[in-house]
């Protein structure tokens, strides 16, 4: 880091500084003059073949090229001293900025319509009745097995759902599912979706398991919505 | 005429005793406010608020923390060196408070017919009593280190103990420009000396050189190589928690609300106004507190900004620039004075 050719500062094109290095430098050597090499056009070729040395060279792409203060040197202490109060003032930039904390328990973090979170079951809207028939299918398309169905008949004095059965138990461990959607994907009558609320922390595991009745009533409190590209 | 008198203690016994209990609880009460502004203010550099939830915006946090450090129980590790492990941390809050009464916070003040100097005391050797302390408080963190009984908070020692030595130089040498224009010692006087112009101005290199080898002596960013959590997981102060940790902590900080009352009084003119105002008694202090402000806002800001120097970098800077700056500044003020003479 200590050779005469040491690096310049920021300032100027690379063949200007090549040629003030050259100038500061004279007789540095073969790698000195080899840098001195005009980087105009193809006259680097001839020049640069029939030194030992081959150096790279930047073309006309890199105009100004930015290195650390030697460490250690007097020379590089301005350089500091520079760089130090533009830093000040890129980090009082960031002072005057807004911040973009978010504040959790008051302010929730925005869903897209998207997201995947605690599941709902849905009735029809003119009846009433439960859209789900109790098939199972959810269960079975769960790769966590966290969805377990106990299906029973539909009588004409009690009927639950349109179809021939209803789902009886329907339960949902939550502290087991992965939230794949695949449950959603799985279902014939858009029974089962997947929600928007992520608060899902319990003070015990049994608490966790979802009940029929928790997934057809509406949360509680409702998880504020985005558009997309907001 | 007694000897007292002579020497500047002009005020009667009770008055001193009182103004040590008074410079111990202000600088108690400073130290919080040097906490919580930091953590906000490091919180706005980095876009976020920083403690808010801990009494009105987040400002009991400090009265938290401490209240936990003090009601942990008292440790010390197998290998610990008792006596000095426990002496270590006072050590450091004694030198800390000890350079906090020096600083003036007004000129002398005619109270119900006493005559009160608003500062600790005022020695006529001002800058050298604040030399004295500050390598007695290398020691703080020198046993401290030591007596830990672990490498990590030795290395941290050393290296602490490298970079006080290094930076104590240079510090020293930027005030002698100073006290050569002023032509006292006593810091009072060296304000009232600056009551044309503040030192900031004829003295500039100075300030600098002043203000880098603070960062360094009060071990603060960029200049944190003794705690470098990085790779010495916490510096000397690893093995420590507590009440004893809350010590060293607390000496930290006030060494900062120290430093920045040393660059103004020494360059940033003390109690003086700038164009010719000239306030009631009572106003001084207030004007001292805020150029202080000033000045703990730089420290904050700089460390928000600049990443910590590696180890060579340090030396070198301290040794090869700073120390031949300082020396040339000191020899070019002499020059200057003694020529316009």
């Amino acid at each position: 880091m200590h050779a005469p050719d040491d690096p310049r500062s920021t300032e100027g094109s690379s063949g200007e500084g090549l040629a003030a290095d050259s100038a500061q430098a004279p007789g540095a050597g073969a790698h000195a003059r080899a840098r001195s090499t005009p980087d105009e056009g193809g006259a680097v070729g001839s020049t640069a073949s029939t030194l030992a040395v081959s150096v790279w060279d930047p073309g006309d792409d890199v105009i100004e090229v930015l290195r650390t203060p030697a460490p250690g040197h007097a020379k590089g202490t301005w350089r500091t001293l520079f760089e130090t109060v533009r830093g000040l003032a890129t980090t009082f930039g960031r002072f005057l900025e807004p911040k973009v904390t978010i504040e959790y328990p008051e302010e929730k973090t925005a869903v897209y319509p998207r997201f995947r979170g605690r599941h709902k079951l849905h009735r029809f809207e003119d009846t009433g009745l439960e859209k789900c028939v109790g098939c199972s299918l959810c269960a079975a398309a769960c790769p966590a097995d966290c969805i377990r169905v106990v299906a029973a008949e539909n009588t004409p004095e009690h009927r639950v759902s349109p179809g021939e059965r209803y789902a009886e138990v329907y339960e949902i461990n939550m502290s087991r599912c992965i939230f794949c959607g695949y449950c959603e994907i799985a279902c014939p009558f858009d029974a089962i979706t997947m929600g928007h609320d992520y608060e899902l922390s319990d003070y015990d595991r049994t608490d966790l398991i979802f009940t029929k009745e928790m997934l057809l009533a509406e949360p509680l409190e409702r998880t504020p919505l985005r558009n997309e590209g907001e | 005429m007694n000897v007292l008198a002579l020497v500047g203690y002009f005020e009667p016994w009770w008055v001193q005793v009182l103004k040590a209990i008074v410079v111990f609880a202000v600088g108690l009460q400073l130290v919080p406010l040097v906490l919580i502004a930091e953590r906000k203010l490091l919180g706005r550099f980095q876009g976020r608020y920083g403690p808010n939830r801990v009494g009105p915006y987040g400002m009991a946090q400090p009265l938290a923390d401490i209240l936990k450090l003090l009601t942990k129980e008292q440790f010390r590790p197998r290998t610990s060196a008792g006596l000095l492990y426990a002496l270590a941390p006072m050590i450091s809050i004694m030198t800390a408070v000890a350079a906090f009464g020096l600083i003036p916070f007004g000129d002398v003040q005619d109270i119900f017919g006493t005559k009160v100097g608003l500062y600790g005391v005022d020695v006529s050797i001002g800058p050298l009593y604040l030399f004295a302390f500050g390598a007695i408080a290398f020691y703080g963190i020198m046993l401290g280190g030591w007596s830990s009984g672990s490498k990590y908070s030795f290395l941290g020692a050393m290296r602490g103990a490298a970079q006080l030595i290094s930076y104590e130089v240079s510090q020293g040498l930027a005030l002698v420009g100073v006290v050569i224009s002023a032509q006292t010692l006593s810091l009072t006087g060296i304000v009232r000396a600056q009551a044309g112009m503040w030192y900031i101005v004829p003295q500039f290199v100075g300030f600098l050189i002043f203000l880098t080898a603070s960062f360094a002596e009060t071990n603060r960013a960029p200049f944190d190589l003794t705690e470098a959590d990085a790779e010495l997981v916490g510096g000397y102060n690893t093995e420590y928690g507590g009440g004893r940790f809350a010590s060293y902590y607390f000496a930290e900080y006030l060494n900062v609300v120290v430093v920045s009352g040393i660059v103004t009084t020494v360059f940033l003119g003390g109690w003086m106004l700038p164009f010719g105002l000239h306030p009631p008694g009572w106003v001084d202090p207030f004007v001292v507190l805020f150029k202080m402000s000033l000045i703990t806002f730089l420290f904050i800001w700089v460390r928000a900004t600049l990443p910590r120097l590696r180890y060579d970098q340090l030396m070198s800077f301290g040794w090869l620039v700073l120390l031949p700056l300082a020396t040339l500044n000191a020899l070019v003020t002499a020059i200057v004075v003694v020529a316009t003479q």
